[in-house]
């Protein structure tokens, strides 16, 4: 008898419905929506900015269909485009008061209608790739050498101020290709300072060398510090451009590191390169100035300053936390000489604290300013499209020597990350080179889905009508194993959010295609055992198991280009080899066990069994009509 | 419906050599139009700018590539793209900086002529829409060139492997020999009507070849069945008898997996038309080579029955 045992048929039920369910959000269609993200990292997006837009949306009387509230982002799902568009408005009045100051990014996006329990479940439609949905593209190179380079620049002056502070006297010091030379007159100097420069730069690799008279010590970067750096660099970079991308106020954008130095940019829905490159390229910086304390504690002056009328040779600039204060125009310190910033703690106070590293003429700078303003406040700015923001101004306490500098008060463990990240993302780590840009406009985005779709449905379609004439019931059973196949693969890139592309698509009829091949070979053999007499059940199982391990075979060798694909393969031909794994997969899994189990439960309780629907099995030697 | 009614085994191996002849040929030919042809590389591999743009009304592409040549861009190619409206535009890396705004120039200068309707040329069409920009630099085109090459030797060396293991290493060497043959005839014809080489091109031809090893895997695998089964056949007997009772399944796969390409032939548009092309010389190619000429390989290089003695113990295992 061909029967499953109940766990059998209980997988297959399992599988199935799993399936469906996780597929069912492709068919809800998309909704428009209105979708806030914060544009700095000073400020969170949580429950309290969902109520805030609530209550904005309240006051304005437009109803929303439903507000949740993700990761990173607040989505506001409305009726139609127009409502869409109204909301849009009354949200960014709400939270961005001053225009030219925005703080959330409030953005068009699509959001999918199926109902709320099944986005509770992980149920999303499937990730479309840009030549989908429309958008722009671009690869950059992080150029690396140039990031090693302005490192060794600023190690040559911190070389520079610790000989002088050592009293070491050198002839000079350069940087010679990727590396800085450091000249001598005497041998025994050298000694003494490769001991010093063994002792305070660890990242330093000191070589000795000597041109004509002059005596050498040739320091390089260690393999494991210029990786250190470059790694820095890259994500760096990809910090600095989160930051701007928010700006513009794209849905969903994908910032993501590839290989070593490459960065991928991916901004659905953006059309405008020329402002997208714009922004890219932009360089923001950070300044440190003193405050004008004597001022800034005259309400008199604030009341002034606040309405636009600063003293002369002071700005007026609200700090984090709503207190103004006024802030002398000069500049004390640019983000040039900050080398680094990374959250930690106060070693005495145990508060949460920013490092920030300034390289040697920076931290010459800040001693002397440190010395002669001990009690005073310093403040520490973030300028970006001429626009200055207080990002922190705290009091002086000790000449700060040495380049280390520390900021500390009123910050929790999570400010402080944010003003770290802040800091670093103030500009680029290391030039940047656009080497690869696409653009796809969105009405090519919905023709490639509808083709795409089209091919599919089509090839579908006469597969069904073939294999159903020729192999009658068992080729019903295998179109409804070639549907299953289709349902669970669909699900499975839902579920897994695997990006679908153009090449993607063809892989899925692809996958169709070849998977029929099971199904095949399995009626085929039954045919064959049917032909040599086996009766029907019998021809069933050994058809089966005789199948399977040639269907084995044959699927674990496509499956090796599958993987071949997806470890060489870029851009689409990884969109490619995703899909054609995921369906070898699904492949095996529904033409063996989701087409037996429907054989079973056909044919599998009788126990006068006559005839199988086949089709026609042709004995040689026989006549048939 | 059986469409396949065969009495006696089909005598395929008697004709072996005339097969194989025929193959080398073809892979002889296929050859000679890769090194004196070339392949037409797509912008992906050798960098470049290519833009997509539509217009309301067909355009004069003469007129396009004037007005291109007269803004500075030398050795570009304006084409068609699927219907007379839309228009291909391709721009070769130039030496000179700024390439990443080649995009920017192009559009500039197809807008003078689209909005320039002068008393002349009335035919004004409009100004052109842009639908795809792409810009690739001379790094990345290598870069996937090489990856391509790789992917390529790791489906080689995984497929040898595997079968090696599985079977014979006769079977996987003859399986590999002639489905790489099956590649470079699907080279060879992109070579000689210089179809584009693209990415989705390479992924197809990748897929191919998996796709024919696993033809040549379901007749391997009556080889060993029918091995171990029936005594006292003679090596050709026995690979005339497994090709035979595998005949129609062959047919119907492929048949099935053609009708799917061929739709995305109809339906797919020109982004998968390159793709569905060499889907199909490889389906028809893979056919032939994977049961006529790694079938004949097998044979030659001496398989026998006493080979699949010790391998009959590991299968029970295997099964149970």
């Amino acid at each position: 008898m061909n029967r499953y045992p109940l766990w059998k048929n209980a997988t297959v039920l399992i599988a199935l419905v799993l399936g469906l369910l996780y597929t069912l959000p492709n068919f809800f269609g998309e909704a428009p929506a209105v979708q806030v993200a914060s544009v700095k990292s000073t400020h969170k997006v949580d429950a309290r900015l969902m109520a805030q837009v609530a209550d904005a949306l309240k006051a304005a009387s437009v109803v929303p269909q439903g507000i949740v509230l993700d990761l990173n982002s607040v989505r506001v799902r409305l009726a139609d485009t127009d409502t869409q568009l109204k909301a849009k408005d009354v949200i960014e009045k709400a939270l961005n008061p001053v225009a030219a100051d925005a703080t959330y990014s409030v953005a068009l996006n699509l959001v999918t209608n199926s109902p709320n329990w099944l986005t509770g479940i992980h149920a999303l439609p499937m990730y479309l790739g840009l030549d989908l949905r429309g958008g722009v593209h671009f690869l950059l190179q992080v150029d690396m050498k140039g990031a090693l380079t302005k490192r060794l620049d600023s190690i040559g002056a911190d070389l520079r101020s610790l000989m002088r502070d050592k009293n070491i006297r050198h002839g000079g010091i350069s940087r010679e290709g990727q590396s800085v030379a450091i000249r001598f007159r005497e041998a025994d100097i050298r000694d003494k300072a490769r001991a010093i420069l063994a002792d305070s730069q660890p990242d330093l690799l000191l070589v000795d060398a000597q041109e004509g008279p002059d005596l050498k010590l040739m320091a390089t970067l260690k393999p494991q510090a210029e990786k250190r750096i470059q790694e820095f660099a890259v994500k760096q970079n990809i910090t600095t451009l989160h930051n701007r991308i928010n700006e513009l106020g794209v849905a969903e954008p994908v910032i993501q590191q590839q290989g070593a130095d490459r960065i991928v940019v991916q901004l659905p829905g953006v059309q405008d390169t020329a402002k997208a490159k714009d922004i890219l390229g932009r360089t923001a910086t950070l300044e440190v100035r003193m405050v004008d304390d004597e001022a800034s504690a005259n309400p008199s002056i604030m009341e002034q300053a606040a309405r636009g009328q600063p003293p002369a040779g002071t700005e007026y600039y609200v700090e984090r936390g709503g207190r103004g204060l006024l802030v002398k125009k000069q500049v004390v310190l640019t983000g040039e000489r900050l080398t680094d910033a990374q959250p930690g703690f106060d070693n005495q106070t145990h508060e949460a604290a920013v490092h920030l590293s300034l390289d040697s003429a920076g931290a010459r700078i800040f001693k002397d300013v440190t010395r002669e303003s001990v009690g005073k406040r310093m403040a520490i700015l973030l300028i970006e499209k001429g626009k200055g923001e207080v990002v922190t101004a705290p009091v002086i306490r000790t000449e700060i020597g040495g380049g280390r500098v520390q900021i500390s008060g009123r910050m929790s463990t999570m400010e402080a990350n944010d003003v770290a990240l802040l800091l670093r993302a103030g500009s680029l780590a290391a030039p940047m080179e656009i080497i690869e840009e696409r653009t796809i406009g969105p009405s090519l985005g919905a023709d490639n889905i509808k083709k795409g779709f089209n091919s599919t449905l089509g090839g579908f379609a006469a597969i069904a009508v073939f294999m159903m004439a020729y192999y009658l019931l068992f080729g019903a059973v295998s179109v409804l194993a070639l549907s299953a196949n289709m349902l669970l693969l669909v699900a499975l890139l839902s579920l897994l959010q695997a990006t679908l592309t153009l090449p993607g698509i063809a892989a899925i009829a692809l996958a169709l295609g070849m998977a029929i091949d099971s199904n095949v070979l399995i009626n085929e053999r039954v045919r064959e055992e049917l032909r040599n007499g086996s009766t029907p059940q019998a021809a069933i199982t050994a058809g089966y198991e005789r199948a399977w391990a040639t269907i084995l075979d044959s699927n674990v060798t496509t499956l090796i280009v599958g993987v071949a694909l997806l470890i060489f393969g870029s851009g689409p031909v990884r969109g490619f080899a995703v899909v054609h794994c995921l369906g070898i997969l699904t492949s095996l899994f529904s033409s063996v066990i989701i087409s037996r189990a429907v054989v079973n439960l056909i044919y599998g309780r009788r126990r006068k069994l006559d005839s199988l629907s086949i089709g026609q099995i042709w004995k040689p030697g026989l006549s048939t009509k | 419906m059986e469409f396949f009614r065969i009495r006696k085994d089909i005598p395929f191996m008697r004709h072996a050599l005339v097969f194989n002849v025929i193959s080398l040929a073809t892979f002889l030919l296929a050859v000679f139009f890769l090194i004196n042809k070339g392949l037409h590389f797509s912008i992906e591999f050798t960098g470049g700018t290519l833009l997509e743009v539509s217009y309301a009304q067909a355009p004069d592409l003469d007129k396009l590539r004037k007005q291109m040549e007269a803004d500075g861009f030398t050795d570009t190619q304006v084409q068609n793209f699927g219907s007379s409206r839309d228009v291909l535009i391709r721009v070769p890396l130039s030496k000179d900086a700024e390439t990443s705004k080649v995009g920017d120039r192009v559009m500039a200068s197809l807008t003078k002529v689209g909005a320039g309707g002068t008393a002349d040329s009335p035919g004004a069409v409009g100004a052109p829409t842009l639908k795809r920009v792409e810009f690739v630099g001379p790094q990345v085109g290598k870069e996937l060139a090489s990856d391509g090459a790789l992917a390529l030797l790791l489906v080689v060396c995984g497929i040898v492997l595997y079968l090696a293991m599985r079977f014979e290493w006769r079977f996987a060497v003859s399986a590999i020999i002639a489905n790489m043959h099956d590649v470079v005839i699907i080279l060879g014809c992109f070579a000689l009507f210089q179809w584009e080489f693209s990415l989705p091109v390479l992924a197809a031809v990748l897929a191919v070849l998996g796709y024919s090893v696993n033809e040549s895997v379901v007749v391997f695998d009556r080889v060993r069945e029918t091995f171990k089964k029936k005594r006292g056949m003679t090596t050709p007997q026995v690979l005339d008898h497994a090709i035979t009772s595998t005949i129609s399944r062959t047919i119907i796969t492929h048949g099935c997996t053609q009708m799917m390409v061929t739709s995305m032939l109809i339906f797919g548009g020109p982004a998968l038309h390159y793709f569905a092309l060499a889907l199909t010389i490889g389906i028809l190619f893979g056919i032939y080579s994977s049961v006529l000429v790694a079938s004949p390989l097998v044979m030659w290089m001496g398989v026998s029955r006493e080979q699949f003695i010790q391998v009959k113990v590991e299968k029970q295992e295997a099964v149970v």
